[in-house]
């Protein structure tokens, strides 16, 4: 009995280890800036190249920093949660526009609208780099403190929105 | 004139190996390969032609002219990646199974292993008969009338 009993146990946990292995996300690899300050910059406004902005404007309020890029086809796909997240649910989002070329960003926010609160431009990508950047677009919610609760990788859904970022910032607001 | 020919090219060829022997293209080298590429994640830093791995290895080039230590450029990838971007992951209570999982695995075979190893030379004890056995067996095979068709 125990000759089959014994190899069908050791399988099924297999099998356990591997379905569980099936809804794991390698591609999302979790940001150790979580609950930490967000990394301070000051970065040239892409509508306006001679302001600047730099997140301590931003204190004193919950808000999201979305990392997007012309170039970028998941940015297209997240625009309208984007937009309904400030439009309906009257959230600050301030776009981190990543390793764009300026005249490219401007014409993409003319043609898909721009419902950010305001747009930076980093060329470089070094503050990019500071946040743990590793593909676009990300999103990082920050609290009023300045510090990183939560990051989206990929395309922000409208289930992320209604599941985890709204309630999350709804309690952040408290 | 054509062995003269062949050392030239074949020193023509050999120059672009020259372009990594400043000291710290080497230092470089040495800590993108031990870093993961967050992009193409089987790749290292150094080895990745992603984008982002191009820009890391900038950082590392401008942080050793800035003076840094290894140490501290990899604390600088790890403050912004997570564990994740070493491919030697740090000795912790959450990477205690990582470390030691495959030693554990392996304790775990020998101990199959010596059961069943046990259990076999119990198995083939068993069949080797006893001193009444044999008796008995000889009492029944003297009974046999025809000897000739004894096995």
């Amino acid at each position: 009995m125990s000759r089959f009993l014994f190899p069908l146990i050791g399988f099924v946990v297999l099998l356990g280890f591997l379905a569980f292995g099936l809804t794991l996300k390698p591609s999302e690899v979790p940001s150790p800036l979580i609950d930490k300050p967000a990394p301070a910059f000051t970065l040239p406004q892409l509508a306006n190249p001679g302001e600047t902005f730099s997140p301590d404007a931003m204190k004193g309020k919950v808000w999201l920093m979305n990392v997007w890029a012309s170039w970028c086809f998941a940015c297209l796909e997240e625009h309208p949660v984007i937009r309904e997240l400030t439009t309906e649910h009257g959230v600050p989002v301030v776009g981190l526009n990543y390793k764009d070329i300026r005249n490219e960003a401007i014409s993409w926010l003319n043609r898909h609208g721009d419902s950010y609160l305001v747009s930076v431009s980093d060329t470089q990508g070094r503050v990019g780099i500071d946040y743990g950047v590793y593909g676009v677009p990300e999103t990082f919610l920050i609290d009023q403190t300045g510090v990183i609760r939560y990051k989206h990788i990929g395309a922000v859904t409208h289930d992320a929105v209604r599941d985890t970022i709204l309630p999350m910032i709804r309690e952040l607001e408290k | 004139m054509n062995r003269l020919w062949l050392t030239l090219i074949s020193v023509l060829i050999a120059l672009p190996s020259w372009a990594n022997n400043d000291p710290a293209e080497v230092r470089l080298q040495g800590i993108a390969a031990e870093l993961r590429c967050l992009v193409c994640q089987n790749e290292s830093i150094a080895a990745s032609r992603a984008d982002l791995a191009v820009d890391l290895r900038q950082q590392i080039r401008e942080q050793i002219q800035a003076g840094k230590t290894d140490s501290e450029i990899r604390t600088y990838m790890v403050e912004r990646y997570g564990d994740f971007v070493l491919y030697r992951p740090p000795l912790k209570t959450t990477t205690v199974l990582l470390w030691f999982g495959p030693l554990l695995l392996l304790v775990f075979g020998l101990h199959i292993l010596a059961i069943t190893l046990k259990r076999r030379r119990s198995a083939l004890a068993d069949k080797v008969l006893s001193a009444d056995d044999l008796e008995r067996a000889q009492a029944l095979l003297g009974q046999i009338k025809d000897p000739g068709k004894q096995p």
